[in-house]
């Protein structure tokens, strides 16, 4: 009786522990999450106007004159399109498979949907044109083979995979040289962008201290340092100031 | 090779015990290695019209799928649709194959090795090592070549002209190591063409038999001779020039970057410094062996012999001081632009000569149409109109609206299609029974020719029209264009012409390995002709004779007034003929 | 769709089409001479039995002909262009009232800088380049540059003007094309290439790259404006207005 217990115990033991290390990119049964805002302080800078004059079929699609959103300051006094994610303290020879579902990477209005983003080694990038004409996209790798490759007509998608880690990667087209992404390449899944609402959530850490990086852009990168538990909910904000 | 084994039947010259491998696949026989060239080359004619034909297909229906092209792969044409980098791929590469794999090879691989010796009374060539390894470095440098098609990334596409800096970036073009396979192609494929020189040259200045001066020599020899010193003098620098965008390429020199003290011009005046003479060795050739056919279909010995020689010379001569009219609106200093449309201009002349010494030799002639004379004329009629669109380039201003034109594509298909590759087509027809002892089928030679002469020109000539409208070259879509725009009908009529011209190959190409084993077996002089090859059986054995022959009178003895028949081949002894004085380097 | 050349833009563009039919006379005559020469030799010459080919090397005098016409004409067609090459690209050709556009070529748009009111344009150098704020690489440092409009693929221009395209590349090699100003030049990196026409119709035209730039070649189009002096005026007074409001991308 008691070595069946026992082994009852080390069995939930060892479960508990595959649970804790699995990597559920997001959904986790277990893990800690670390979510925060990422804050705006002071006016907001002009983003450059863009003329797509010489581009009706993207000119079309919008309402008002399009912007190059550098700085998107959300209604709410918060940073959009900021990359958050864990750079350091993640426990040694920690294994995360990259999850099937693709990133996608969206031309439509020639501009790139979302600005910025991150994917894992492995994982898929779809990259899709829904603009009628050509785009190029060209990914200017330093530790992954750059590539420079077209579409030409909307409905198409190309997919691509990457090697080693990289951040932040620039993405540009040259037919339309306001088009810029930049990609983050993580060999885990710890990583987010901000969005409309300036938040951001990472979820599934196992116990531990990390520093979590927050990046933009134009105002470059910030850390804080996040202590978690593997079962608990942790807070880091960070704030830009105007310049 | 194993066709040829099957139909060789012919008196061995002095006993033949080399292996299977030894006489057809690693041979030192010239005639052996002509035949590999021709096969090599038609390989690579046939591909490059195939990558045209795609090209065609998207300049009529930029964007729509093309028909089979679903079995290409996504990185290529997804769901059909070309690639703006394919198509790009394409244009680079149908320029590639066909200058160096299929024209030059065709030209000079096949003919300046099978001709020379038999058409100067020699056993072989001075160096058949040398000439073996020739044909192999062309085999490795277009298997290399047609490999970089299908590496990660594929082949270069920067046109065949590789203009750097696109060339030599990968970040500009998109290519990855299919680049660098080009300039490794190009200089193994230089090796190649500077060994052959190297022989033909030899061969021509020593290996002459008894009675064989220069001025009886054959045109077709004369031009292959010249061709050769022109190829020795032009290759290496493109050679040099391949290795310098090699070393840009991988070992990040800066020859061409201007960010580091390079110039982008610099790969232009390297390339067309070779690219110029580059085009003479590809019609020179061409002309010498129009000269054989017209001259044999004529009946009627050479008009200005002596002029046509020396006409070959100055084209030769002058082509080394041309090379600026391909950069007219390069950026270089415009005084350049001056000199070199005086010396273009001038480059007119002996061509024009040409063309007159072979419409005299057709006059007052008992012209026989035979399928190679149908070539020969078509050449003459073809040539002319290349050789006048010429013109409108050399006008400096009115160069500078028509480069990089349709106007220019027009110009260049009509010498290289209109000139080099009918003369081909009558040259293999010609010499035909010579390689493999018997005879292409004449009445589907002419069936061939006529669709052949009536879709290129439904082809070629309406692009001087789209030219002339500004049509640019190498674009993926015109229709981006609004003053483009109404040219799509006349690139739907050229696409649909282009179609059927390909088409039409098919009947050559059916008739050359029909005729292989089911032809007509080859009489002795099946043409009535001069020239020294028709004195020993076909196919010639190895070593050609066992006694050299001995030449009495130039190559071109036709109708000779008193004369029993109507030619009168070099090597016949009349009673009235002198044996030459015997030279230490004569023959045996 | 037109069988001959584009409408006449510029004031090049009548000698340059006169040059060409001159071309297209000379080149006619000497087609029309041997095709139809060609043509008729194979239906006089034909074999035919009982027939002989007349047996002749050649003729001296026919070789001095046809080799002194041609020669001459070539010289003649030589001293023709070279004048008009002068005066469209010789280094000293450019007007000196030329009104100056600069004109930045980059994979795969054309940048047009325009010289605000002191009618200069400012120094650009590549190392200055930044792709969003400053894209042809306008040096702060010169003052000349600071009223300077940048717009993407669009040239305006006042029609019967000089106008000096300074062309640099960023890349590769382009080529700045447009057919009925009969204007073409290569435009390359690390060189400053001016190249100056006068338009003479007012309308809309199109520059197209004319140099294989990489795979958005075709796509490398930029729209061309000729105005009126009045209406020149007033698109600049508007876009300068426009340009102080912030950047422009």
């Amino acid at each position: 009786m008691r070595r069946l217990s026992s082994v009852a115990v080390v069995g939930a033991g060892l479960l508990a522990l595959a649970l804790g290390f699995s990597n559920r990119g997001g959904a986790a049964l277990a893990g800690s999450t670390v979510t925060g805002k990422v804050k705006f302080v002071g006016k907001a800078p002009a983003n450059p106007a863009i003329d797509m004059s010489e581009e009706p079929k993207c000119k079309e699609k919008y309402t008002t004159p399009p912007h190059e959103e550098i700085v998107a300051v959300n209604k709410n006094g918060t940073l959009g399109n900021v990359f958050v994610y864990v750079k350091s303290g993640l426990p040694a020879g920690g294994k995360y498979p990259a999850p099937a579902t693709p990133v996608v990477l969206d031309q439509s209005g020639c501009t790139y949907h979302p600005r910025t983003l991150g994917i894992m080694i492995g994982q898929k990038l779809d990259i899709k044109n829904s603009d009628p004409l050509l785009h190029n996209i060209k990914a200017l790798g330093k530790k992954n083979r750059p590539f420079n490759i077209s579409q030409p007509t909307s409905g198409m998608t190309t997919t691509r995979t990457f090697t080693a880690e990289e951040f932040p990667m620039a993405v540009e087209c040259n037919v339309h040289g306001w088009m810029h992404a930049h990609i983050g390449v993580l060999s885990h899944p710890f990583f987010a962008s901000t969005g409309a609402d300036g938040s951001f959530s990472i979820t599934g850490l196992p116990a531990g201290t990390y520093t979590i990086e927050a990046w933009h852009e134009k105002y470059g990168a910030q850390t804080a340092t996040v202590t978690v538990t593997g079962s608990d909910t942790k807070t880091a904000d960070f704030t830009y100031t105007a310049k | 090779m194993t066709t040829v084994a099957a139909t060789a039947h012919a008196a061995h010259a002095h006993h033949d015990d080399r292996s299977f491998i030894q006489k057809y696949i690693f041979s030192t026989d010239h005639k052996i290695i002509g035949i590999q060239f021709l096969f090599l080359s038609l390989f690579f004619l046939l591909v490059g019209g195939l990558l045209a034909m795609q090209i065609r297909w998207q300049l009529a229906y930029p964007g729509k799928p093309m028909p089979f092209g679903n079995l290409l792969p996504e990185t290529m044409a997804p769901g059909g649709i070309l690639l703006p980098e394919y198509y790009l791929q394409l244009v680079t590469m149908h320029g590639t194959f066909m200058v160096f794999f299929a024209i030059m090879l065709l030209l000079v691989g096949v003919y300046a090795n099978f001709l020379i010796p038999l058409k100067i009374g020699a056993h072989d060539m001075a160096f058949p090592r040398i000439n073996m390894a020739s044909f192999w470095s062309a085999f490795a440098s277009g298997a290399v070549m047609l490999a970089s098609l299908f590496v990660p990334e594929g082949s270069s596409r920067a046109g065949w002209t590789m203009y750097a800096p696109l060339s030599a970036r990968h970040d500009y073009s998109g290519a990855e190591f299919g680049q660098e396979m080009w300039s490794i192609s190009i200089i193994l494929f230089g090796l190649s063409s500077i060994l052959g020189s190297l022989n033909y040259i030899t061969t021509v200045i020593n290996n002459r038999c008894a009675g064989m001066t220069w001025f009886r020599m054959p045109l077709s020899v004369w031009a292959l001779f010249i061709t050769a010193i022109l190829g020795l003098l032009a290759v290496p620098v493109l050679a040099g020039a391949a290795i310098m965008l090699l070393f840009e390429q991988i070992l990040g020199t800066h020859f061409f970057d201007p960010a580091a003290g390079g110039q982008p011009i610099l790969w232009q005046h390297l390339f067309w410094f070779f690219g110029h003479p580059e085009v003479y060795i590809l019609i020179l050739p061409a002309m010498g062996m129009v000269s054989e056919l017209v001259a044999n279909g004529s009946r009627k010995p050479i008009f200005g012999y002596h002029s046509m020689v020396f006409a070959i010379a100055g084209i030769a001569f002058l082509g080394w001081i041309v090379w600026g009219h391909h950069m007219f609106v390069s950026g270089m200093n415009p005084t350049l632009g001056s000199s070199f449309m005086v010396s273009t201009l001038l480059i007119a002349v002996p061509s024009a000569i040409k063309v007159f010494n072979w419409m005299g030799t057709m006059w007052r002639g008992n012209l026989r149409f035979h399928v190679p004379m149908l070539h020969g004329v078509a050449f003459i009629a073809m040539f002319t109109i290349g050789g006048l669109s010429g013109i409108f380039m050399a006008a400096t201003p009115v160069d500078m609206f028509i480069h990089d034109t349709y106007f220019i594509v027009a110009h260049l298909h009509y010498v290289l299609f209109g000139g080099s590759l009918f003369a081909i087509f009558g040259a293999i027809v010609f010499w035909y029974p010579k390689m493999f002892g018997r005879m292409m089928n004449e009445g589907w030679g002419k069936v061939h020719f006529w669709l052949t002469f009536i879709f290129y020109n439904g082809t070629f000539f309406p692009m001087h029209i789209n030219g002339m409208a500004g049509h640019m070259r190498r674009l993926y879509d015109p229709t981006v264009y609004d003053f483009l725009k109404p040219y799509q009908p006349m690139n739907e009529f050229i696409t649909i012409c282009a179609f059927l011209l390909y088409g039409s190959q098919i009947i050559f190409f059916v008739n050359f390995w029909w005729s292989m084993f089911k032809g007509k077996k080859a009489p002795l002089n099946p043409w009535d002709d001069n020239g020294l090859e028709w004195s020993t059986p076909s196919p010639a054995p190895h070593g050609n004779w066992e006694t050299l022959p001995t030449v009495y009178r130039g190559p071109y003895e036709f109708s000779v007034p008193g004369a029993s028949e109507d030619y009168l081949p070099q090597n016949r002894k009349l009673p009235t003929d002198r044996d030459p004085v015997m030279s230490p380097a004569a023959g045996h | 769709m037109h069988w001959w050349l584009p409408p006449q833009g510029s004031t090049f563009a009548q000698p340059i089409d006169t040059m060409f039919t001159w071309i297209l006379i000379i080149t006619g005559i000497t087609f029309v001479l041997v095709e139809v020469g060609l043509i008729w030799f194979i239906f006089a010459y034909r074999e035919r039995p009982g027939r002989k080919a007349f047996y002749t090397h050649g003729s001296t005098s026919a070789e001095i002909i046809w080799t002194a016409i041609p020669a001459v004409t070539m010289v003649i067609l030589g001293i023709m262009s070279n004048g008009l090459w002068v005066k469209i690209k010789g280094r000293n050709s450019v007007p000196a009232n030329a009104y100056p556009i600069g004109v930045y070529a980059k994979q795969f748009e054309w940048w047009f800088t325009y010289p605000g009111p002191d009618g200069k344009l400012g120094r650009v150098s590549p190392s200055l380049v930044d792709k969003t704020s400053n894209p042809t690489g306008r040096d702060p440092a010169d003052p000349a540059g600071t009223d300077d409009i940048l717009i993407r693929n669009q040239m305006h221009l006042p029609v019967n003007r000089p106008v000096v395209a300074i062309l640099t590349a960023e890349d590769v090699i382009h080529s700045f094309y447009v057919p009925e100003f009969r204007v073409r030049q290569d435009v390359v990196p690390g060189m400053e290439i001016k190249s100056w026409f006068e338009a003479t119709v007012p309308g809309s035209y199109e520059v197209g790259c004319s140099q294989l730039c990489g795979l958005g070649h075709y796509k490398m189009r930029a729209q061309v404006t000729v105005h009126t002096q009045e209406d020149f005026d007033a698109w600049l007074q508007q876009r300068t207005a426009q340009a102080q409001g912030g950047p422009t991308s």
